[in-house]
């Protein structure tokens, strides 16, 4: 597992190489790992398989798929390749569609087209069972080759069908066999490149050869073809656990086989996708040779694919019981990016965008590849009375593509914020990320407000708030995922947003999180999870103790403040007094000093106001953001124990209904042993989707790491 | 118990001739009581020996002080007001809470709250030494008031004084002189003046004294402000240091924090010492000067009376000469007191402004110091954190 995560960055350098190498070099090299990987699986046991695979599958897509991208469209662009390579035909297609559309236009067409051809895939996914997978390839590809806009109908067209595949798939047996066919169907967007004899070379020959699609008779037989190839490691595996009847070490295999191919599914998605990109931009810029532009066109491309890999991420969790081991494969490689980034430091070469590439940056996002930057600005009164409320100018800044502009602005008042709040926390909290807190409503500070006292302290209270939100927003859209989040653009984006209601504290909804709270914090002490983890334990420990001394820290600074400001008061008072000493005093030098020295006092008065601003404002708001931030890390720690609760349960649940089995069976009962089978799988799914809870707390220790 | 040494006087303008050069360099502090060392310097031929040493306690100067007043002698003059009865209650309480709240502190917290609490103790401890020097140089450099007889026995007689402390009756007395003496001044301020100067004076005084008094208790809260400020900073020090326990990072601010307070809390104390004890100083010695002031407005009144006896007896032609004799005296006392009372008041002046002037140039130093190595300190930190 570990190993084939590790693995995966290295194909990058190679990658690198074989830019510039030529093609031709390239397919031997291609065709030789080709055989490895097929030549593995078949004859050695499930666990070697395993092996071969991750290293093979993970090292030779991206390099496949982001070689010829790069190698066509430079060398050939507009040509139309005669179809010796699959992977050269995948190229070809898009070279076909280029030809067909103007070069300037090349792109959109290009995303018309291959929309329709989901389209058409989805079709075929109805009608063969089994070739479900080819389409989800297909369609995974399309996704791919798609313009960022499309793909996210691609993802969800591609995702669905996984669904689907995991609840039409009968007993354990296909269960079991699904992971495998999922390695599969995910693997050849990468492989199908490597496969020139495999029924993927016959399905996009097919594509290249004839108008891409238009004999969908054609593509068919190869589906088949396909079907038979990959029926034959199924029933290996399917063997397999049979004979061995324990039940534990199958799905562990399962799951380790599920990984390699996330990750390779991981791989394929990223790149096919950017060397779409990147065929676009060399279609609007025919100069690609420069350096300096295609050098560009990684960076943007490199965006794209961590989008799209982010996207992929959140979706697949939601429904997908491997989701966890796939963000494992994603996260790990962060932990051994630093031995390849001297390669990624060192490119000087067009490339487009490597997975250590995205890696590297999922890792620094946090300081400065984020080119966004939020500001909360003039706070500015509505309304009167007790229905008056503070709206807020949030200006952003940002050179990422995903926006429209370059700068917007755009009008909130503080329940927006709370509102974005609520939806990214429900969203994303129970995923183990630590979604930054708003501030707290006030009910006392703004009342003063609403009062529409002109006093310092109400408009020393706004210009807290007015910082704390900013710090906020700066705090969600530096989160790589939470940037990715459609409401967080909704919420910098579009002018009129509907209002957030259940942010009111004296709301039914406001009510209903007060009870919700409450049967949460009664479960959280019934719940008594014996940590296995100790990283977890150790940061739980620090967490709590870091919380119990910044809110220390935060009274003591608050009474510095209070301090300081009686300090400047009373200062202020004896510089009134020493200034009628002065005026007392009759020696004019001394009356000259007196009165100076109430000058400088005065000025020392200001001073120390000025100081207990900035403590209050700089430091111990600080420090409440933090108090605050800690609480949402407590929160995902929260999310992580529930998770890991139900998947407790489901898994002795499972283990009940194995055990029924077992009994029908011995008891030779068919009938009800069907009922039982079918039972198993549902908690089968149910504990996968529980197990996706130990990702939960993968991600809040990557969310925490960062965090630390 | 507590003994320090070799303290310098500081605040007041004193003594330039030799004759007579008295400083305390030792203290011990015996929980309550206060034992001086008072060590004279002298080339007068009234001492038997140039150079001595005697033990006094804090009732022995307020005797000095008492007898100084009631001499009828010295009415002319400014009797240097007494030194304050030391007072290391308030720190003493201090360190008595700092005890009790010791569980809910880090051990680094307490130890750091204790030493700064000593360093309070003995800033108070200093202090008391330094009115109680001060006072007793001032009666040394006076003309008049360096020769008086109980003051050279105060200087000179070797063993305990063992002066008498005031009972209750005494205590009550004393109370109640202080009664009769301000409606005795509220009844002469009705008297006329006689003289400008005295006239001004006493006005100057009266509003002077109520402003100093104002601003001497202002000073004080702006000093304990100070210092509350110096203790907040311990505590974040030291949370900050518990916190760098987890994290490395924070030990770099941890330690400018530490400095920061160190500097805030010597701000403070140094204020405290320069300004606020300036003021309070002369705030009293202004009270002095008022109490000459009264005196002289009692001789007046007194002339006055005498000269309303006076006509009274040429009136009834009996007691005339023994009339005319009271009169005569009143008046040379009042001329007497009036001619001192000038020369003193004129000296006080002078005095006053010089005194502040040293102390305003001595707080002007240590501000700009204090405010240079808070620069330092903070330039550093910055630095640190940059290159981080």
């Amino acid at each position: 597992m570990a190993t084939s995560s590790e693995r995966s960055p290295p194909p990058f350098p190679d990658s690198e190489d074989q830019d510039v190498l030529d093609t031709e070099e390239v397919r031997g090299r291609d065709s030789d790992e080709d055989e490895d990987l097929f030549g593995s699986p078949s004859t050695s046991p499930v666990t070697g398989m395993d092996t071969t695979l991750t290293s093979d599958v993970s090292m030779k897509p991206p390099s496949d798929i982001m070689n010829d991208p790069l190698i066509e469209p430079m060398s050939s662009q507009t040509e139309n390749k005669p179809a010796s390579e699959p992977s050269d035909d995948f190229f070809d297609l898009t070279n076909n569609v280029s030809v067909v559309a103007a070069a300037a236009t090349k792109s959109d067409d290009f995303v018309d087209i291959l929309g329709s051809e989901t389209g058409a895939q989805r079709g075929e996914v109805v009608k063969a069972d089994v070739t479900v997978e080819a389409t989800i390839d297909k369609s995974e590809v399309t996704a791919g080759i798609t313009d960022p806009l499309s793909q996210q109908e691609a993802k969800q067209t591609s995702t669905a069908p996984v669904i689907d595949l995991s609840g039409d798939s009968q007993p354990v047996t296909s269960k079991i066999a699904n992971p495998l066919v999922d390695l599969f169907s995910d693997a050849p967007p990468a492989a199908e490149a490597k496969k020139p004899s495999s029924a993927n070379v016959d399905l996009f020959d097919d594509e290249e050869g004839s108008d891409i699609f238009a004999e969908p008779l054609q593509t068919k037989p190869a589906k088949q073809l396909q079907k038979s190839l990959f029926g034959e490691p199924d029933e290996d595996v399917f063997g397999e656990p049979l004979g061995a009847i324990s039940k534990k070490p199958v799905p562990k295999e399962q799951k380790e086989k599920s990984v390699t191919t996330k990750v390779t599914a991981g791989g394929p998605l990223q790149d096919s996708k950017p060397a779409n990109i990147f065929s676009q931009a060399a279609a609007s810029t025919p100069s690609v040779t420069s350096t300096v532009n295609s050098k560009s066109n990684g960076v943007h491309s490199e965006e794209e694919g961590d989008i799209f890999a982010a996207e992929a991420t959140v979706e697949l969790s939601l429904d997908s019981p491997r989701n966890e081991r796939k963000k494992e494969a994603i996260a790990k490689p962060s932990a051994p990016t630093p031995t390849s980034l001297p390669a990624a430091a060192s490119l000087t070469k067009p490339q487009p965008p490597a997975l250590e590439e995205l890696e590297e940056e999922e890792e620094e996002e946090e300081e400065d590849k984020f080119d966004i930057f939020v500001s909360v600005k003039d706070p500015e009164k509505i309304g009167d009375g007790m229905n008056a409320y503070m709206a807020y100018k949030v200006s952003t800044q940002t050179t990422l593509p995903m926006f429209r502009n370059k700068t917007f602005t755009v009008r909130r008042r503080f329940s927006d914020f709370l509102g974005l709040y609520e939806k990214l926390s429900e969203k994303h909290g129970p995923n183990g990320f630590i979604v930054p807190p708003p501030p707290e409503k006030s009910l006392l500070g703004m009342t003063k407000v609403k009062v529409g006292k002109e006093d310092s302290s109400s408009t020393d209270f706004v210009e807290r708030r007015r910082g704390a939100l900013e710090r906020y927003l700066q705090r969600v859209v530096n989160h790589p995922s939470l940037l990715q989040d459609p409401d967080v653009r909704e919420f910098l984006e579009r002018e009129e947003l509907p209002r957030a209601v259940s942010t009111q504290a004296l709301s039914g909804a406001g009510f209903l999180k007060m009870i919700n709270k409450a049967t949460d914090a009664v479960s959280k002490m019934t719940i008594k999870m014996n940590e296995s983890d100790v990283w977890f334990e150790e940061k739980l420990q620090e967490v709590e103790s870091a919380d119990q001394q910044f809110r220390k820290l935060h009274a003591l600074v608050e009474s510095l403040v209070v301090h300081r400001k009686e300090l400047s008061l009373n200062t202020a008072s004896f510089a009134k007094s020493a200034a009628m000493l002065g005026s007392a005093e009759d020696n004019t030098a001394l009356s000259r000093a007196l009165s100076q020295l109430a000058e400088v006092e005065d000025k020392m008065e200001q001073l120390h106001q000025e100081q207990a601003a900035n403590d209050t404002f700089t430091f111990a708001e600080m420090i409440a953001d933090y108090i605050r931030l800690l609480g949402a890390v407590r929160g995902s720690f929260d999310h992580r124990m529930k998770a890991w609760q139900r998947w407790q349960d489901a898994q002795s649940m499972l283990q009940k209904k194995r055990e029924t089995e077992a009994k029908l069976l011995w008891a030779n009962k068919p009938d009800k042993l069907q009922l039982a089978k079918e039972e198993i799988a549902e908690w089968w799914v149910e504990l996968h989707r529980w197990g996706a809870g130990r990702g939960v707390g993968r991600d809040g220790r990557i969310a925490l790491a960062a965090w630390c | 118990m507590m003994a320090f040494s070799s303290l310098r006087s500081v605040s007041v303008d004193l003594n330039h001739d030799a004759s007579l050069l008295i400083d305390i360099p030792d203290a011990l502090c015996e929980r309550d009581k206060v034992k001086f060392t008072v060590h004279t310097k002298t080339t007068l031929s009234s001492f038997q020996k140039p150079d001595f040493s005697v033990p006094r306690q804090h009732e022995d100067f307020i005797w000095l002080h008492d007898t100084l007043v009631e001499t009828e002698d010295y009415a002319g003059l400014i009797i240097p007001p007494a030194p304050p009865k030391p007072d290391f209650d308030s720190p003493r309480e201090k360190m008595h809470k700092l005890g009790e709240g010791e569980a809910t502190m880090t051990k680094e917290e307490y130890t750091k709250m204790k030493q700064e609490l000593e360093a309070e103790y003995l800033a108070v401890f200093k202090k008391t030494v330094q009115v109680h020097e001060i006072f007793l140089q001032r009666l040394s450099s006076h003309p008049v008031l360096s020769k008086d007889r109980n003051f050279q026995i105060f200087l000179e007689y070797d063993q305990d004084l063992s002066v008498r402390r005031k009972n209750a009756k005494e205590m009550f007395g004393g109370f109640f002189k202080n009664m009769v003496k301000s409606a005795d001044e509220v009844l002469i301020s009705g008297v006329k003046e006689v003289d400008d100067f005295f006239e001004q004076e006493k006005t100057f005084l009266l509003d002077y004294y109520s402003k100093i008094k104002d601003s001497t208790a202002k000073a004080e809260k702006m000093t304990r402000a100070h210092k509350n400020i110096a203790d907040d900073y311990i505590h974040i020090s030291a949370t900050l240091n518990s916190l760098a326990a987890d994290d490395m990072t924070a030990n770099k601010n941890l330690n400018i924090i530490l400095s920061l307070q160190k500097v805030e809390g010597r701000v403070a104390s140094d204020q405290d010492l320069k300004l606020t004890e300036l003021l309070r100083y002369y705030m009293r010695d202004i009270q002095a000067a008022k109490d000459l002031l009264y005196r002289r407005a009692r001789a007046l009144a007194d002339y006055e009376n005498s000269n309303k006896a006076l006509d009274k007896a040429r009136l009834k032609s009996k007691d005339i000469p023994q009339a005319e004799e009271h009169q005569r005296q009143c008046l040379q006392k009042f001329d007497k007191l009036s001619e001192s009372g000038k020369k003193e008041l004129t000296s006080f002046k002078g005095r006053r402004v010089v005194a502040f002037r040293k102390n305003f140039i001595e707080m002007a130093e240590l501000e700009i110091k204090h405010a240079k190595n808070s620069v330092t300190l903070l330039q550093g930190c910055i630095e640190l954190l940059k290159s981080n």
